[in-house]
C-alpha cells in the first residue's frame, strides 16, 4: 500500500497505544460480561481499532462524533477516559452518562462525543444535522459520522446523505464494514455495491483498508480537511471485522461465521500487529518500546477498571432526574 | 385572555404563529425553521408567509420530502447549539419522524446524563373534518404526550399560539406543538407588545359552576359552544384548557372538578389509550370524593378518519354532543 503521507515516530506509537487501549478495554469488557460483573450486553469493537483510531487522530477537540451500539472504540478514540467508560457500563453514578446511559449511549460533549447511539443509522442523521448546525454558525468544525454497513439499510441515511450534499454541509460518513449486519452477511441483504451509494448523491467517496490505521489515517485526512473548507461532505468505506460476536452473548456463532475466516483476521489482518509491524520495520521501533507502551495501557486498564468498582451506584434520588433540561 | 385591553389587536391564529416564529428569529440568531415548502411558499397553508423575505433561505430552510432525515437533522443541530424549528406538515406525518422525536430527542438529555440537550420544536398539525381522509386528518397527541422528555401544546386561540410558541423556542426541551388546521382562521385579540406564556399552566376559558367541561386545541371552541347552549337550560359549564398535556397543570383540572363535582374531557384524539384517559384518570384520582358522577371522556371515534363528509362529521365530539353529554351528566332533561 502506497502512503504518501507518511506518520512521524510519535504519531505511529501514539496511534499503536490508542488502538490497543481499545483492545484491552473491550477484552475486559468481554471479561465482565463472562464473569456476570456487568449488568446487561456490550457490543465489542474488537478488531475494527484502527478505523476509530485513525479517524478521530484526523479530528480536532471539538469537532463532532456520532457513534453507534458499537461505540467504545470511537468513544476512546475521541477522548473519553477509561475509567468513566467502566464506570458507565457498570451502571455507576461516576460514569459519562451518570450511569443511566450504558454501553450503547456513551456521550461526552466535552471530547465533541454527541454520543453513541442503539438506533441504527441514526448517527447519520445527528451527525448531519450537527454539520448544518456548523455552517449556520460558521464555526470551522467538521463532524463524523460512524456507522456500519447495516446503516446502509436505513433510508434515514441516504436522506441524509441528499441534504448533505444539497447543502455542502462539513460530514464525513464513515462506513465500518465489518461483514455481518448482526447475525447476517452482509451480501445477503445488501445489494449491489457500498461505493455506489454515496455516488448516487455526489458525495466522494474511498475505501480503504480498515485494519491499517496509518491507510484509514491518510485516507481519511484530506476528507476531513476538505470538509472543513467547505467543500462538503464525503463517504470512507472501510474493510474491517469484528473478531467478536454481534455482542457478547454472541458467542456460538459458527451457524452463521466460519471459525476459520476469524481466525484469518485475527492473524492475519489485526489492526495492532499490522501498527507494530511498520513501527518495527520502517521506523525500529524496538520490542521493548511497544511492550514498554503495552505496560502502560494495562495499567490505566487495571486502574480504570477499579475505579469503576469501587464507585458507587447512583442513588434512587438520581433516577427522575435529567429528563427534562 | 390578556389581562390589559389597552394596546390588543385582533389577528388569527396563523398570524399568531407567523409572529411568533418571526419575533423569536429577530431576538435569536440560533432559531432557524426546516421543513418542507417553507420558504417561498410558505407552507401549503401560507402559515409561514414572508418569513423567507425577512430571514433568508439559510434560515427558512425547503427541506426534501424527507421528514425523517429532516427530523433526524433538526435534533442533530439542537444538539449542538442550535434551535430549530421543525415544520412537520401533517400530524399525521408523526410516524414518519417518531426515531428522532420520541429515541433521540427526548432521550438525550437522560441518556447523556444531563449532559446534552435538544432545544427543539416540532410543528405539526391536528384536526378533522377537512375532507382529507384517513393520513391527513389525524390527531396525534397521545403519542408524544406518552414520551417522557417531551413537552407537547395544544394551543386553541391566537392568543394562546402566539405566546406558548415562544416559550416552546426558549424552551430548553423538545417540545411538540400541534395546530389544529381549523383553528388557523379563528381570529382573537393578542397584545401588541411582546409576552410569553408557561408551558404546564391550564387556562379557564369560561368560568362556571355546575359542570366542568376540560377540552384541548379543536375542543375548546366546541365546548364553549356547547357551554352556550347549556346556559340556556341552566346548566352553567367551567371551560378549562389545559393548553399543554406535558406538562398537564393536575392542580387547575382537579380544583375545577372539585367545584362542580362533574366533568368531561374532551380532546380529538382517538378515544382509546387517548388524552383525555390520562386527564380523567387524574381528576377521577384528585378530585374523587368531590365528584357526584363519573368522570366521562369525549375523543375521536375508534376508527381511521372516512372521506365521506357523511360519516367524516359522525367521528369527532361537537357542541351538540357534548351538550348531549353534559346535561346527561347533570341530569337535567
Amino acid at each position: 500500500m502506497n502512503h504518501p503521507n507518511p506518520l512521524d515516530l510519535e504519531q505511529g506509537l501514539h496511534f499503536y497505544e490508542q488502538m490497543l487501549k481499545i483492545r484491552l478495554f473491550e477484552e475486559q469488557v468481554n471479561q465482565l460480561y463472562l464473569t456476570a460483573k456487568m449488568p446487561g450486553l456490550a457490543h465489542l469493537y474488537a478488531g475494527e481499532e484502527a478505523i476509530a483510531v485513525g479517524v478521530c487522530e484526523t479530528l480536532r477537540k471539538n469537532d463532532y462524533i456520532t457513534s453507534t451500539h458499537r461505540g467504545h472504540g470511537h468513544c476512546l478514540a475521541k477522548g473519553a477516559a477509561v475509567d468513566r467508560m467502566f464506570a458507565e457500563l457498570l451502571g455507576k453514578s461516576a460514569g459519562y452518562c451518570r450511569g443511566k446511559g450504558g454501553s450503547m449511549h456513551i456521550a461526552d460533549p466535552e471530547s465533541g462525543n454527541l454520543g453513541a447511539n442503539a438506533i441504527v443509522g441514526a448517527g447519520a442523521g445527528l451527525a448531519t444535522g450537527a454539520g448544518l448546525s456548523i455552517k449556520l454558525r460558521a464555526s470551522n468544525q467538521v463532524a463524523v459520522a460512524f456507522f456500519g454497513e447495516g446503516a446502509m439499510g436505513q433510508g434515514l441515511v441516504y436522506e441524509a446523505l441528499n441534504m448533505a450534499s444539497l447543502w455542502q454541509l462539513p460530514v464525513v460518513y464513515v462506513c465500518e464494514n465489518n461483514h455481518y449486519t448482526e447475525y447476517t452477511a452482509f451480501r445477503e441483504v445488501l445489494a449491489g455495491e457500498l461505493r455506489d451509494r454515496p455516488a448516487a448523491f455526489q458525495v466522494p467517496s474511498k475505501e480503504v483498508d480498515g485494519q491499517d490505521v496509518r491507510a484509514v489515517y491518510n485516507a481519511v485526512l484530506p476528507l476531513v480537511e476538505r470538509a472543513r473548507r467547505g467543500e462538503g461532505p464525503a463517504f470512507l468505506i472501510c474493510d474491517t471485522y469484528r473478531y467478536y460476536g454481534h455482542h457478547v452473548g454472541d458467542i456460538n456463532r459458527a451457524y452463521y461465521r466460519p471459525k476459520q475466516e476469524e481466525e484469518h483476521w485475527r492473524t492475519a489482518r489485526d489492526p495492532l500487529q499490522i501498527c507494530a509491524q511498520w513501527l518495527r520495520g520502517e521506523y525500529a521501533v524496538p520490542p521493548a518500546l511497544l511492550d514498554e507502551i503495552g505496560q502502560r495501557v494495562a495499567d490505566e486498564i487495571r486502574l480504570g477498571l477499579e475505579f469503576a468498582m469501587q464507585a458507587p451506584f447512583p442513588t434512587p434520588s438520581e433516577l427522575m432526574e435529567d429528563i427534562y433540561a | 385572555m390578556p389581562e390589559t385591553t389597552s394596546s390588543l389587536h385582533e389577528i388569527t391564529m396563523s398570524q399568531a404563529i407567523h409572529d411568533a416564529l418571526a419575533e423569536e428569529m429577530r431576538r435569536d440568531p440560533r432559531v432557524f425553521i426546516i421543513g418542507e415548502d417553507v420558504a417561498e411558499a410558505g407552507t401549503p397553508f401560507k402559515v409561514l408567509a414572508g418569513l423567507v423575505d425577512e430571514f433568508g433561505k439559510q434560515r427558512v430552510i425547503d427541506a426534501p420530502i424527507s421528514e425523517p432525515g429532516f427530523a433526524s437533522i433538526g435534533v442533530g443541530a439542537a444538539m449542538t447549539g442550535m434551535r430549530p424549528v421543525v415544520d412537520i406538515m401533517f400530524g399525521d406525518f408523526l410516524g414518519l419522524v417518531m426515531d428522532s422525536i420520541a429515541n433521540q430527542a427526548a432521550k438525550v438529555h437522560y441518556m447523556s446524563g444531563g449532559k446534552l440537550k435538544a432545544p427543539i420544536v416540532f410543528r405539526t398539525t391536528l384536526g378533522a373534518t377537512r375532507r382529507a381522509a384517513a393520513q391527513h386528518s389525524q390527531s396525534l397527541q397521545a403519542w408524544p404526550s406518552h414520551i417522557p422528555g417531551l413537552k407537547v401544546v395544544l394551543p386553541a386561540t391566537p392568543f394562546d399560539a402566539k405566546g406558548l410558541l415562544k416559550s416552546a423556542i426558549r424552551d430548553d426541551n423538545p417540545v411538540v406543538f400541534i395546530e389544529d388546521k381549523l383553528s388557523w382562521q379563528i381570529k382573537g385579540l393578542v397584545p401588541e407588545e411582546e409576552y410569553t406564556l408557561p408551558l404546564g399552566v391550564a387556562d379557564i376559558k369560561r368560568v362556571g359552576s355546575d359542570i366542568t367541561l376540560v377540552a384541548t386545541s379543536s375542543m375548546v371552541q366546541a365546548a364553549l359552544g356547547a357551554a352556550e347552549k347549556l346556559a340556556v337550560i341552566g346548566i352553567q359549564a367551567e371551560v378549562i384548557d389545559p393548553r399543554t398535556t406535558v406538562p398537564l397543570d393536575r392542580q387547575t383540572l382537579i380544583e375545577s372538578a372539585k367545584k362542580t363535582s362533574r366533568a368531561i374531557v374532551i380532546d380529538e384524539g382517538y378515544e382509546q389509550y387517548g388524552v383525555t384517559a390520562e386527564i380523567a384518570s387524574v381528576i377521577a384520582d384528585g378530585a374523587f370524593y368531590w365528584l357526584d358522577a363519573p368522570v366521562k371522556r369525549m375523543g375521536a371515534l375508534n376508527t381511521p378518519v372516512p372521506f365521506s363528509p357523511a360519516l367524516e362529521d359522525l367521528t369527532v365530539p361537537t357542541p351538540a354532543s357534548i351538550f348531549e353529554m353534559a346535561k346527561t351528566l347533570c341530569g337535567a332533561h
